[in-house]
């Protein structure tokens, strides 16, 4: 077992990513996720990677594009504003079949919000985003262990479904330090799709990137596509259950605010009131299979760092409309466990 | 649970401090977690990191009831002596915060010249380690040995070898 080293949620993020095998990063600072460019500005010269700081996030993400197109292991990083910058980009990887890994340290509000703790992108990520009919497989961790397991997933599913993967982190998980092991370098062989863009001689096929989709599917594109998102659905749903079985009401969280709820679960059963925990680690895919376990539920509860309740719609999807949803969210600070525990109780009535 | 709020000005070393007392903590098989103050802070204002210790996983990284301050400045104490718990240790810097500087009556405060300590010792940018030996002596949450190697072994990382750091410790540790 690897020596554990103390790391920021960031930095670990930029590690992890360079021991998945990528060598191309760009993108442009903003808070909190600049330290990732700060980390790969010296570290990926390390390991004879290429690192550029673009002048946008529209740059940025299309370097990414060109990256992916010739079979690189490409990643890009943002918050908020300039994750909302990347989504034409997106839209595009989605069309082209691409694979690409795009991290949204996310911060609070709309606008410019503020560079603290939120979890105000939920309906961006789990949506699409973008233009077209597209929506990325979006994954979310909740420490800086999982940041650094969850970016080789990110790739082994992007190639796997040659789509792009969003990792949704917060300034919560990206700012902290916490021990974490780093697993060992993996070479990722840039030539080893048949996919990727080469250059060709005359009598050899095209090798491009097609960009307008109905020329590369023919007209079997909707078929095509609907497998793609029924199998990431069937396939992918990802998620931690802790004490949902018998729980009356359920709590449903992600990221830094479900690490609370699962502290709130504890605290709860102590004083006698059984609260359980579904820790969605997909995103998109929701994870629907989860709620089946929740047997003795009467209520479920959302916890979130925003003013809306951004997850409350897709628990009440999963649920097929059966039972109250309620929302404990808090847009300055994660919500105290006493606040939750009132919410949740407030829901049996 | 232990948490733990060091603070002082922009440059005097206190997240660095808070980083070497995560390693520490990680060291002695606990859990941790580190946060920064990253706000847009005014130059010469305040710069403050949260650190927490536990043998359960942590929730948040974020403070609630504190159990020990480290306030490098008068506007630390100001700022973050209200969160502590009662019973909870204040350490300060004695030769910026007067004697008779207004702090809660339900605390313990250790007053340490840290900045006159380091400087003695030639090593003016020490006054965090100076405080963090302190820490150690006057706290249970590590030994002054189990802090020394902490230190030790965060500035080997870092590629410093400079001695004098491991004196200002020891000199706190005494205070």
């Amino acid at each position: 077992m690897a020596e554990k080293v103390l790391m920021k949620g960031n930095e670990a993020l930029a590690e992890a990513a360079l021991r998945a095998g990528s060598r191309f990063y760009s993108g442009y600072p903003i808070t909190p996720q600049t330290e990732i460019l700060e980390y790969l500005s010296t570290r990926m010269a390390e390991v004879g990677g290429f690192f550029v700081q673009a002048e946008s996030e529209l740059c940025g993400i299309n370097m990414v594009f060109g990256a992916a197109a010739a079979g690189a292991r490409a990643f890009t990083t943002s918050s908020g504003p300039g994750y909302s910058l990347k989504q034409e980009g997106i839209s595009y990887l989605a069309a082209n079949d691409l694979p690409a890994v795009i991290i949204d340290v996310m911060r609070i509000g709309s606008g410019l919000g503020d560079i603290f703790m939120g979890q105000g992108d939920y309906w961006q990520l789990t949506r699409g985003g973008g233009h077209g009919d597209y929506r990325t497989i979006v994954l979310a961790p909740n420490s800086v262990q999982e940041n650094v397991e969850t970016v080789q997933l990110a790739f082994d599913l992007a190639e796997k479904y040659l789509h792009p993967v969003i990792i949704a982190s917060d300034a919560g998980i990206g700012q902290m330090m916490e021990p974490v092991e780093l697993p060992d370098f993996k070479d990722h062989d840039i030539n080893k799709f048949d996919w990727a863009v080469r250059g060709c001689k005359e009598d050899e096929p095209m090798r491009a990137c097609q960009n307008i989709y109905y020329a590369k599917h023919s007209t079997d594109y909707p078929e095509y596509l609907t497998k793609k998102y029924n199998d990431i659905e069937e396939n992918e749903q990802r998620w931690e259950s802790y004490q949902v079985e018998d729980a009356e009401v359920v709590l449903v969280a992600y990221g830094s605010s479900s690490r609370v709820a699962k502290d709130t679960v504890d605290t709860a059963r102590e004083q006698g009131f059984k609260l359980g925990l579904i820790r969605p680690i997909t995103l998109w895919p929701f994870p629907k299979k989860a709620f089946a376990e929740a047997k003795a539920a009467k209520a479920f509860c959302t916890v979130e760092v925003n003013i809306l309740g951004q997850m409350v719609d897709d628990v009440k999807l999963a649920t097929e409309g059966k039972f109250p949803v309620g929302f404990a969210g808090n847009f300055f600070a994660i919500p105290d466990p006493d606040e939750i525990i009132a919410t949740a109780k407030a829901l049996l009535k | 649970m232990i948490e733990i709020r060091f603070a002082g000005f922009g440059g005097q070393g206190v997240l660095t401090t808070g980083m070497v007392c995560a390693t520490a903590g990680m060291d002695l098989g606990k859990n941790v977690t580190w946060y920064p103050s990253y706000g847009s802070q005014m130059r010469g204002g305040t710069a403050n990191c949260s650190v927490k210790f536990d043998d359960k996983a942590i929730a948040s990284p974020f403070l609630k009831n504190v159990d020990i301050l480290c306030a490098m400045n008068t506007p630390s104490v100001d700022s973050f002596q209200g969160e502590l718990k009662p019973g909870a240790v204040m350490f300060v810097d004695s030769g910026v915060v007067p004697e008779d500087y207004p702090v809660r009556d339900d605390i313990k405060v250790v007053r340490v010249p840290v900045n006159e300590i380091a400087h003695k010792a030639g090593n003016p940018r020490g006054a965090n380690l100076v405080m963090l030996g302190a820490m150690a002596a006057h706290t249970d949450i590590f030994t002054v040995d189990e802090i020394v190697k902490a230190v030790e072994k965060f500035f080997k990382k870092k590629g410093i070898d400079n001695p004098k750091n491991l004196e200002c410790l020891k000199l706190g540790a005494e205070c």
